[in-house]
């Protein structure tokens, strides 16, 4: 806890706060401010004007209407005739797919390639530098729009590209192994997910405050969790199958099935955001002066102690709020998806804006998404900048 | 300085390459690997690109089986995707504004021209570029909705960093006010730009703005394109400026107002040129990210040069070659880009070793 000293015995009341909050030329503010509120109402009124003109009402009583049009995937069950509410919870829940999907592909390959450029391999960091400026100096639709064009001139399910009898790329989707289950019980489950959640979040916790890195109690419970899973799956009958696509006649059958608009737009928020990642990492790590290498080699560390207990722990304030920055970019730039018809929540927005006219509440709804979501993520890294702090510096 | 830091002597190129790439056992397999796998990427692509291009001729050359690219028909829509629908013997006026937008860039591109003449050069420079292309002065008239291609592309991202310019400004200036509702409407601006979306301000600026104007009063679609560009980018651009600002210590500013300056006076000569010093690298930045966004002007329905490249493929004699259309646009995209962010770089290291002196 750190206490901060105000002035004066008891500090300050709340109208002298509020006094000093409102600083100098308070009048000119309050006019000001009226003037803005003026400008909306200004153009609020206008906007019903023209919406009952044209036969609308405003409000968001179209909600609870049934939409008449299909959406093309979606994990929440939705058929035409359903709410347009629920249409749009499908929407949300298709971005949510795509960003969480892409969140953790985008690191995988952002921190091995990250690695790859400080390697200390020359043709290896020559590599990964064209591909950062390559990807990073064209625009993101345009990679889209390319993705989508080479996956839909990809050959039919019949002439496939397979890779190892399990993966199929054609221009129907793509075609990936899925695992199942049988015999759950939540008996053995339960505990296993409560494990491995316990373990992830004290995990992120600790990268989070960037706190120690020596072998944590987190990687622990985590290693513990999938022990207990392991013995569940062998000791009490259960069986995971994984189901592998098999080709038949015009057709593949079985796995799981990307479709082309998910797969294109995932690929290409990956590639994009595995660009930065690999950047943050790199200048994460190159942000610990050598110094602190130096110092370790010299009291006896070895290599991975040094990455382990000195480097990463430095490293990690760094590379950790800019590495939820651009997930938050990722999710905000799902939003192309709309180009490319994959039905994330802006495009169904924008579908139920074409068809009701309510493009005003339509509008509204896909802000209140990204801006809670935005908001949310900004108050927390504030609360955790503010944690890691080294002391003594900025602070003012 | 008390003592001068020489450079340690630069071991020869070949030597740093030879301890790169076969320096050690290790670091050899990694350079074989990576070597193998570059190849077994790019020959595929090679093969498309080159061997089996197809560089002249019709869509049924094309055709052919086991053909690669078609850059034929990048050859005959070449005009097409850098100018889209506007007339074609009228082209000579987005080819001229093209023209006139880079040898300006590159003019001020270079610290050596750099002055406050620039600023009524480049006003100039987009007010007549929007007349020669409108056809105001110079009959026939040209719509707006004619506009296409690479003038778009450029134009847009060059009127959109310099309206928005003012505006980052003033949003900085006001985040950082003692003012307690100066301030919160400035974070209030800047937060919600930031967190939606660039479609969402788009659709905005497409669909609401319309609604929203007084019955009879009409914007061009382009310009309302073009505010939400410049609103969208004002927020970012303000977050770059504070950062200048919170460069410039608070020292100065009370030097400064004990010197008996003004607010104005102070802002405009002592914290304004040190904290845009810098930042211009960062500005040079986001400008990038300002032409490659706007790219989604395509998503609704104005031709870009993105989404003229994605139209040309749509020609009936030409149907289906947006693989190519896209590499080529890419390839436009990546040589402005590019050029920018080599020049962030090198002006950075001239910017920094100007502080050193």
């Amino acid at each position: 806890m750190t206490f901060t000293l105000r002035p004066g015995p008891q500090g300050p009341g709340l109208p002298s706060r509020l006094r000093t909050w409102l600083g100098p030329s308070p009048l000119q503010q309050v006019l000001l401010f009226a003037g803005v509120l003026a400008i909306f109402a200004l153009f609020g009124s206008n906007t019903v004007d023209s919406m009952q003109r044209m036969g609308l009402t405003p409000g968001f009583d179209f909600l609870f209407h049934q939409a008449n049009f299909e959406i093309g995937e979606s994990v929440l069950r939705y058929s035409a005739g359903d709410t347009y509410a629920r249409a749009l919870a499908a929407g949300l829940a298709n971005t949510v797919k795509v960003a969480v999907v892409g969140c953790v592909l985008a690191t995988v390959l952002g921190v091995a390639l990250g690695i790859a450029r400080l390697s200390g391999n020359l043709l290896l960091a020559t590599f990964v530098h064209g591909y950062v400026e390559l990807v990073r100096n064209t625009p993101l639709l345009l990679q889209l729009f390319l993705w989508s064009a080479i996956i839909h001139a990809l050959p039919p399910p019949r002439g496939a590209y397979a890779f190892l009898e399990s993966v199929y790329l054609s221009n129907r989707g793509v075609y990936v192994p899925s695992v199942s289950l049988q015999g759950l019980s939540w008996a053995i489950w339960l505990p296993a997910i409560l494990l491995t959640a316990y373990g992830s979040l004290s995990l992120a916790r600790r990268l989070l405050t960037g706190a120690t890195f020596y072998l944590p109690k987190a990687t622990l419970t985590v290693l513990g969790s999938l022990v207990v899973c392991y013995l569940a799956l062998t000791s009490f009958g259960l069986a995971a199958t994984i189901d592998l696509p098999t080709k038949g006649g015009f057709n593949i059958k079985g796995g799981l099935t990307l479709t082309p608009e998910f797969f294109a737009l995932l690929i290409g928020l990956v590639v994009n955001a595995s660009a930065s990642i690999s950047e943050i990492v790199r200048s994460g790590i190159q942000s610990v002066k050598s110094g602190q290498w130096e110092a370790a080699r010299a009291l006896g560390l070895k290599p991975a102690q040094i990455m382990r207990l000195i480097v990463l722990p430095q490293a990690l304030r760094v590379i950790t709020p800019l590495m939820i920055s651009s997930f938050l970019d990722l999710t905000k730039n799902s939003s192309l998806a709309v180009a490319i018809g994959y039905p994330d929540i802006v495009s169904v927005a924008n579908t139920t804006a074409n068809t009701t006219g309510q493009a005003l509440e339509a509008i509204c709804i896909i802000a209140t998404v990204y801006l809670t979501l935005s908001l949310s993520v900004s108050a927390l890294m504030n609360r955790y900048n503010s944690r890691i702090v080294l002391r003594g510096e900025t602070r003012r | 300085m008390s003592h001068i830091e020489l450079p340690p002597p630069a071991a020869p190129d070949w030597h740093r390459w030879r301890s790169g790439l076969f320096g050690g056992w290790g670091n050899s397999l990694i350079t074989l690997a990576a070597f193998g796998i570059f190849v077994w990427l790019l020959q595929p692509f090679l093969r498309w690109a080159i061997f089996d291009a197809v560089w002249t001729g019709t869509a049924k050359d094309c055709a052919v089986d086991g053909a690669g690219a078609c850059w034929a028909f990048i050859g005959a829509k070449l005009r097409f995707i850098l100018f889209a629908f506007f007339p074609p013997d009228l082209q000579w006026r987005p080819a001229l504004v093209v023209a006139t937008v880079l040898s300006l860039l590159l003019l001020s591109a270079l610290p050596r021209f750099w002055s406050f003449r620039l600023v009524p050069l480049w006003i100039a420079a987009l007010v007549l570029s929007w007349l020669l292309m409108a056809g105001t002065l110079t009959p026939p008239q040209v719509s707006t909705n004619n506009w296409g291609g690479l003038p778009i592309t450029l134009v847009v991202s060059i009127a959109g960093l310099a309206f928005a310019f003012p505006i980052a400004l003033l949003l900085a200036l006001a985040r950082q006010s003692s003012m307690g509702i100066v301030r919160t409407l400035a974070i209030a601006f800047i937060e919600t730009l930031r967190g939606v979306p660039m479609i969402a301000v788009l659709y905005v600026a497409m669909l609401i703005v319309p609604l929203a104007l007084p019955s009879g009063a009409a914007i061009d679609k382009l310009l309302r394109a073009q505010i939400g560009v410049t609103l969208f980018f004002s927020a970012y651009l303000a977050e770059v400026i504070r950062a200048g600002l919170q460069v410039v210590p608070w020292g100065q500013r009370e030097a400064a107002l004990s010197l008996g300056l003004g607010y104005t006076q102070t802002v405009r000569l002592v914290v304004l040129p040190q904290a845009l010093r810098a930042v211009i690298p960062a500005i040079v930045n986001l400008s990038i990210g300002i032409v490659l966004n706007t790219s989604l002007l395509a998503v609704i329905g104005i031709y870009d040069l993105l989404n003229a490249a994605k139209t040309s493929a749509t020609d009936p004699t030409w149907l289906g070659f947006y693989t190519e259309a896209y590499v080529f646009a890419a390839v436009v995209y990546f040589v402005i880009c590019f050029t920018g962010s080599r020049y962030s770089i090198w002006l950075e290291k001239r910017l920094n070793a100007a502080a050193r002196h």
